[in-house]
C-alpha cells in the first residue's frame, strides 16, 4: 500500500488510542456548519467518513469532524485543492453534512475547508461570533433556498426570421465569372449571418425575460441572489444560461414561487428549478475580516 | 403554439416544492454553494483563506458570466465560428482569396492554352507595347528570354 495509506492507519490507531473528541497533535477539526441545537442527525458521516459530532456552545451548535492535519493541514491543503477530483470529495461530503443538518433545522453552512486545531478553538469562536451566528439563524428559519436556472433554448427560431436571400439569377454567360458570388458555399454563409443575427435579438430578449422573472422571483422570495450565470462546463448543459438565482422562500409561498417558474418556461426559455437547498446563499458573511489577533 | 401555463408545473426531476426533493446535487451546484457562500471564517489552518480564494478564482473561470469572462480572458465562444465575428472574418477573408487564387489560376491556365494553341491571340491579349514588336510574335522562347532579363516596358501578362 502507499505511503498516504499508511499514515491514515497510523492517525486513526492514534485517535483510537486518545480521546477523539479532543483531538492529538496530529489532529484537525473540521467545521461545517452552525445551527441553533436541536436533535442533529444520527450517524452523520463526513469528509473522510469521520463521524460528525456536535460541539455545543452558548445555545449554538457546531458540527464538526476530526480531520488528520497531514490532509488537511496548510501544506497538504496546499496541494490538495490543485486536485479538483479531492476537492469533489471533499465538498460532496461537506454538502451531504450540510443538507442533512438543514433538513432538521436552521442552518449556517461554513465555507469548504473550515479547520480548527481543536474543539476548543471552536467553542471560543461560538462565543466570539455568537450574536452573528444568531441573526443568520433567525433569518434562515423555517425558509428554504431554491435555485431558479433559466437557459436560452436551442434552436429556438429568430424572433423575426429573415428567409435566406434566393440565388441571384444569373445569365449564362456571367455564369463562370459569378463563381464563388452565387454559389451554395456563399448562401450558406449567408445564412449563417442571417442566423447571427437572429441570435443577437435572441441573447437580448432572454436577458430581458431573465430579468423579469429574477424580479417576479424576488416578490414571492424572503430574499433573492443573482449569482453569476454558470459556464456550459459547470452546468452541465451546452444551453446558454441567462438566470442563475437563488431565492430564500417562507413555506407558505413555495407553490406561489413554482407557479411563477412554470409560468416562464416557454419555447423560449428553460427554466430549472433546484432545491430546495440548505440556505447557502442567504448566510454569506464574512467573519475572517476582523479575526486579525483573534485567539488561536 | 403551447401555452407555457399547460406545462407541468414543475420538471419531473424535481419534487413539488412541499415535499422535500433531494434531487439537485449537480456537482457544479454544490461547488458554487460550498465554495462561494455560506459563513467565511478563518479556521485554525491559515492557508485555507488564501487556497480558497484561489480555489475560487479557478472556479470563477468556469462559473464566470460573460461579462467578467471577457475580463479574465475566457472567450471560448469567440472561437465558436457561428459566435464569433472575428472567426466570421477570417471566414470572409479566407474565401475571398481562395476566389482571387481561383481567379488567378484561371488566368494563368487561358493565357498557357491561349499561347501553346492558339499564338495569335496570345499577341491580341498582350499589351500594346506587344503590337510595336510584331516580328517577336509567338516566340514565347524570345518572350521569356526578355522577361528575365527584364526588357524595358515589358509587362507579363497576368501579373496586374
Amino acid at each position: 500500500m502507499n505511503e498516504s495509506h499508511h499514515t491514515v492507519g497510523e492517525s486513526h490507531h492514534a485517535r483510537g488510542e486518545n480521546h477523539p473528541a479532543v483531538g492529538g497533535p496530529g489532529q484537525g477539526v473540521y467545521l461545517y456548519a452552525v445551527t441553533s441545537g436541536g436533535e442533529p442527525p444520527r450517524d452523520l458521516r463526513g469528509v473522510l467518513d469521520g463521524a460528525v459530532r456536535p460541539v455545543p456552545y452558548g445555545g449554538l451548535v457546531a458540527h464538526v469532524s476530526d480531520v488528520p492535519l497531514d490532509r488537511f493541514g496548510e501544506e497538504p491543503l496546499r496541494r490538495s485543492l490543485e486536485d479538483l477530483d479531492w476537492v469533489e470529495g471533499v465538498a460532496r461530503a461537506h454538502h451531504r453534512v450540510v443538507e442533512a443538518l438543514a433538513a432538521a433545522g436552521p442552518t449556517a453552512p461554513v465555507r469548504l475547508v473550515t479547520v480548527y486545531t481543536g474543539d476548543e478553538q471552536v467553542r471560543d469562536l461560538l462565543d466570539r461570533r455568537h450574536d452573528d451566528f444568531a441573526e443568520i439563524l433567525s433569518h434562515v428559519a423555517g425558509r428554504r433556498e431554491w435555485g431558479v436556472k433559466a437557459y436560452l433554448r436551442r434552436g429556438t427560431p429568430p424572433p423575426s426570421p429573415a428567409p435566406p436571400p434566393p440565388a441571384a439569377p444569373s445569365s449564362a454567360a456571367s455564369a463562370a465569372s459569378r463563381a464563388g458570388g452565387g454559389s451554395p458555399g456563399m448562401a450558406y454563409l449567408r445564412r449563417k449571418k442571417e442566423n447571427l443575427r437572429g441570435r443577437e435579438d435572441l441573447w437580448r430578449a432572454a436577458a430581458e425575460l431573465a430579468e423579469h422573472l429574477h424580479a417576479e422571483l424576488g416578490q414571492v422570495a424572503v430574499a433573492s441572489y443573482r449569482h453569476r450565470p454558470q459556464d456550459p462546463q459547470l452546468s452541465g448543459r451546452s444551453e446558454t444560461m441567462v438566470l442563475n438565482g437563488a431565492y430564500l422562500v417562507d413555506p407558505a409561498r413555495e407553490e406561489d414561487f413554482a407557479a411563477v417558474v412554470s409560468g416562464f418556461r416557454d419555447r423560449f426559455l428553460d427554466v430549472e428549478l433546484t432545491g430546495p437547498w440548505a440556505p447557502y446563499s442567504f448566510t454569506s458573511i464574512d467573519l475572517g475580516a476582523s479575526r486579525a489577533g483573534g485567539v488561536r | 403554439m403551447t401555452d407555457p401555463r399547460s406545462r407541468p408545473v414543475l420538471r419531473e426531476s424535481y419534487a413539488p416544492p412541499a415535499v422535500m426533493g433531494r434531487e439537485s446535487t449537480n456537482l457544479g451546484d454544490i461547488l458554487e454553494r460550498v465554495l462561494d457562500r455560506g459563513v467565511v471564517i478563518a479556521g485554525d489552518i491559515r492557508v485555507n483563506l488564501l487556497e480558497i480564494e484561489l480555489l475560487t478564482i479557478k472556479l470563477r473561470l468556469v462559473i464566470a458570466s460573460v461579462d467578467t469572462a471577457r475580463e479574465i480572458g475566457i472567450d471560448w465562444w469567440e472561437r465558436d465560428p457561428w459566435l464569433s465575428g472575428k472567426d466570421r472574418e477570417l471566414v470572409e477573408e479566407n474565401r475571398r482569396l481562395r476566389e482571387r487564387l481561383n481567379a488567378v489560376e484561371e488566368r494563368l491556365l487561358a493565357w498557357e492554352e491561349r499561347t501553346e494553341l492558339e499564338p495569335g491571340a496570345y499577341a491580341d491579349d498582350r499589351d500594346r507595347q506587344g503590337e510595336r514588336q510584331g516580328e517577336r510574335r509567338g516566340d514565347r522562347q524570345a518572350e521569356a528570354r526578355a522577361r528575365r532579363l527584364g526588357g524595358p516596358g515589358r509587362t507579363e501578362p497576368g501579373r496586374e
